[in-house]
């Protein structure tokens, strides 16, 4: 049996409402204090959210026909994976983007809000009211719109924009989506099925119908914006950013052949989806950690904790981390969703970039937010732990280690 | 079989481990269960007919393959999808009699359709409350904040059907849900096998469910052009491969296999059924609804697929068709074909099940591996019906409107998608 190959990160890419591409968080991220959190508490009102920072998307999709059938989460998707085949120095030859892997969380490409609004205030008085609806939706629809919603169309537009076109497989549910794309590209490295990987998601956090589908399944927080922890006493809820995350990824043997420096390597990621009844998420997380083997005494374990900020999946984790601290552990946990907004499918690829960028900087980061659960701590943990506890269902953790 | 004959006989010729199917569902439009569907297939009926699930007037195309079988009223996309997925797990796992009723020892992996608010329920959220001061999404929003909607969740969660299913046959572990447009099915064949090969499980549960034929469903395919306008008999309308293909005819349907390891599969003394030979895959970038004009990437799937299953082009008995009867993919799949087997296409059948059953979208893949294997099982090629004028761009045999007999030891199924997504999914019968 030869050996498992080792997974390394060796592109970043990253958007959010901080900023463009994994330098410009690091600066941000590794002051003193943690930034101010951007916020946009009017346009989305009882909601907030974290809009995506200025970008000029013709950097990444020079043609504007290429835009134009691409949705605004397509878009920041696939400027967010360009910045990462850049980063990892893969952008330009075609024979490895000719098998680079792609393995992408998404979830549905936002609806044509006009026209949504428009039936819905005509259709009631219509003396047909499923031919309105027919005729409606057949002369309104944009006639690619469809193609702005599949979930995988976000990886069809970065083989069609990148040109990579090795594989291409999609992910959905949620944070967990995000969870299963990073753990199919690990396991396929580590079984010698693949060698070279792009993975990632991206959120447009700044529309009406997500917001919808998020209050319906009762996961929003309403009112100003505060941070993941200390949603906590007025119900929870998350507070969604716009994100784009990608990772390259890569066998080490494959890395070192063509001189890729790596920022960091993914040991583990491990999933389950337990039935959520009290104490369910808490217990599955614990013997997933348990997986990892993992020892108290070999030092601060940095924690970069996924939690949406959504109860009762917040306060599992919090028994989590506390059962962990029970047992000896010395964590340093830091909730990333305080201060760039919560992500669904790609904020765990956002945690990973960012428990990368902090293995490779030897850098962790101020507390996220003035809790209790966050307290000051200027170690420099080379292991990282980053965890998801889905708002609804689905507990996954990775880990991150230094590779030296 | 002497135990080192066993032995070679549980790996492939990379000395991965041999993966088996031991149970398979299906629902289509032609009934529920593999017995109704099979007969029916080989006897050339089509399931395609009228829409009766809402009114056509205003649509250019007012035929489809829907489920009227199963009955979910009313009628939604997760709720039709779901339970047609279960049915046909449910048959899959009873045939391969394996774990309990409530405990499958493996991974769900599940290709769904687009979770999303349908219609009546944006009429719902809009209407509950009709004197507020709001228009749009805006009072949906409002409405949905009052709590008392929370029985719509389901529609808009990405992995609902997955925790369902989960829940209802104990899987293990997270259940993947996966999307590759059309090419879903066979993603879920293909995630399988990798998972069973790397060791990390010895069975898995793949399903591909599609119920999507509402108003919406059916306009957004319209508008990209895709869909047949022969509405005029329905049961003419699918006619792959033929002069007077005018696109394909949307339908709903679920397929399911239970995939095993070889080995665990011998061990428990269970029945195979066939063997999962190999799985490849390319994407496309040139087009998000076309295929490249040279096939580059549906030809590299279908070399990738030979290659996984370390077998010779020439081996291949049948092709059970992506054959959507679009214009396009029709002649895109024949050049891609005969770029790989040259010559040996002539002599090599291939037949398209969406004759018969319409294009199932998400599931096709999966239904399509049920027939697939069903045709190695029964040796009876099914037909491709409607071929009644000859594309003479495309000379194939494609067992023409009748079935027909034959020992089929190795089938490609082929499964393409939006987005460049080509799969393909090579299974042949067991070793002797």
């Amino acid at each position: 049996m030869t050996q498992r190959e080792q997974v390394w990160i060796t592109g970043i890419g990253l958007v959010s409402s901080l900023g463009e591409g994994i330098e410009e968080h690091g600066q941000k991220l590794h002051g003193e204090v943690s930034p101010m959190p951007i916020i946009d508490s009017q346009r989305f009102a009882p909601y907030a959210v974290h809009p995506l920072v200025e970008l000029d998307f013709a950097k990444q999709i020079p043609r504007t026909s290429d835009q134009r059938q691409m949705e605004r989460w397509q878009r920041i998707g696939v400027y967010a994976a360009g910045l990462a085949l850049t980063d990892a120095g893969v952008s330009q030859d075609q024979k490895l983007l000719d098998r680079t892997d792609l393995c992408i969380a998404a979830g549905n490409g936002e609806r044509d809000l006009a026209l949504d609004a428009r039936i819905l205030a005509g259709i009631g008085a219509a003396d047909q009211p499923g031919a309105y609806l027919n005729r409606e939706l057949a002369a309104g629809l944009r006639p690619t719109l469809y193609l702005g919603q599949l979930s995988n169309l976000l990886a069809g537009n970065i083989s069609i924009i990148h040109k990579a076109t090795g594989s291409s497989r999609t992910f959905k549910g949620e944070e967990m989506a995000g969870v299963s794309a990073v753990e199919n590209a690990v396991k396929r490295i580590e079984g010698g099925q693949g060698e070279l990987f792009l993975v990632g998601g991206a959120l447009n956090a700044e529309r009406d119908d997500l917001l919808l589908g998020c209050e319906l399944a009762q996961g929003l927080y309403c009112g100003p914006c505060r941070s993941v922890w200390q949603r906590r006493d007025r119900g929870g809820g998350f507070v969604l950013g716009s994100v784009g995350a990608f990772l390259v990824l890569e066998a080490e043997s494959h890395a070192r052949h063509r001189g890729a420096m790596p920022y960091a390597r993914i040991a583990r990621i491990l999933s389950d989806r337990s039935r959520r009844r009290s104490g369910d998420a808490a217990a599955t997380a614990a013997r997933l950690f348990g997986a990892l083997k993992l020892g108290p005494e070999n030092g601060k374990i940095g924690v970069l904790s996924g939690a949406s900020g959504v109860e009762p999946a917040a306060g599992e984790e919090l028994q989590f981390l506390a059962s962990l601290r029970r047992h000896g552990f010395d964590l340093i946990v830091r909730a990333w969703g305080s201060v760039l907004g919560h992500s669904l499918e790609a904020h765990f690829f956002a945690g990973l970039a960012l428990a990368a960028l902090a293995v490779s900087k030897e850098a962790f980061y101020p507390p996220f937010d003035t809790s209790e659960v966050e307290s000051a701590d200027e170690t420099r943990p080379d292991r990282i732990l980053v965890t998801t506890f889905g708002h609804w269902r689905g507990e996954g953790l990775g880990l991150v280690r230094s590779v030296w | 079989m002497r135990s080192q004959d066993v032995e070679s006989a549980c790996l492939d010729h990379k000395g991965r481990p041999v993966v088996a199917v031991t149970g398979m569902g299906v629902v289509t439009s032609l009934g529920v269960g593999k017995s109704h569907n099979w007969t029916k297939l080989v006897g050339g009926q089509s399931g395609i007919k009228r829409i009766t699930r809402f009114p056509t007037e205003g649509l250019k195309t007012t035929i489809a393959g829907t489920v009227d079988q199963v009955d979910v009223k009313p009628y939604s996309a997760f709720d039709l999808s779901a339970a047609i997925a279960e049915a046909a797990a449910a048959e899959a796992i009873s045939e391969a009699r394996i774990g309990s009723g409530s405990s499958f020892p493996g991974r769900l992996i599940v290709a769904t359709p687009p979770s999303e608010l349908e219609w009546p329920h944006l009429r719902r959220l809009h209407d509950a409350d009709p004197q507020r001061d709001l228009g749009g999404y805006a009072r949906l929003l409002a409405n949905a904040r009052t709590g008392e909607f929370a029985d719509m969740a389901r529609h808009v969660r990405f992995a609902g059907i997955a925790d369902r299913l989960q829940e209802r046959f104990g899987t293990q572990g997270e259940p993947l849900s996966i999307c590759t447009a059309c090419a879903s099915g066979a993603t879920t064949i293909q995630l399988g096998l990798e998972a069973i090969r790397r060791g990390e499980m010895d069975a898995a549960l793949c399903i591909g469910t599609d119920a999507t034929v509402h108003p919406e469903g059916l306009i957004r395919f319209s508008l990209l052009s895709a869909l047949s306008t022969a509405n005029d008999p329905p049961h003419k309308a699918s006619k792959p491969f033929s002069k007077k293909r005018d696109g394909f005819v949307i339908a709903e349907g679920a397929g399911a296999l239970v995939l095993e390891s070889y080995a665990a599969a011998r061990a428990r003394g269970a029945t195979v059924l066939g063997i999962v030979r190999g799985c490849g895959e390319k994407a496309d970038e040139y087009h998000r609804t076309r295929s490249k004009p040279d096939g580059t990437a549906i030809i590299g799937a279908i070399h990738k697929t030979l290659a996984d299953a370390g077998i010779a082009p020439e081996t291949i008995d049948y092709i059970n068709a992506h054959g959507t009867s679009t214009p396009e993919n029709d002649k895109m799949e024949y050049l891609s074909l005969k770029a790989v087997l040259g010559d040996h296409l002539r002599r090599t059948p291939i037949s398209s099940n969406k004759s018969m059953v319409g294009h199932t979208l998400i599931a096709a893949g999966s239904v399509e591996a049920v027939f697939s294997l069903l045709t190695i099982q029964t040796g009876v090629l099914p037909p491709t019906i409607n071929y009644d004028e000859p594309d003479p761009e495309l000379p194939l045999d494609v067992v023409p409107n009748v079935s027909r007999a034959a020992r089929v030891e190795t089938v490609v199924s082929n499964s393409f998608g939006f987005g460049g997504q080509n799969v393909c999914v090579i299974f042949s019968g067991e070793p002797a």
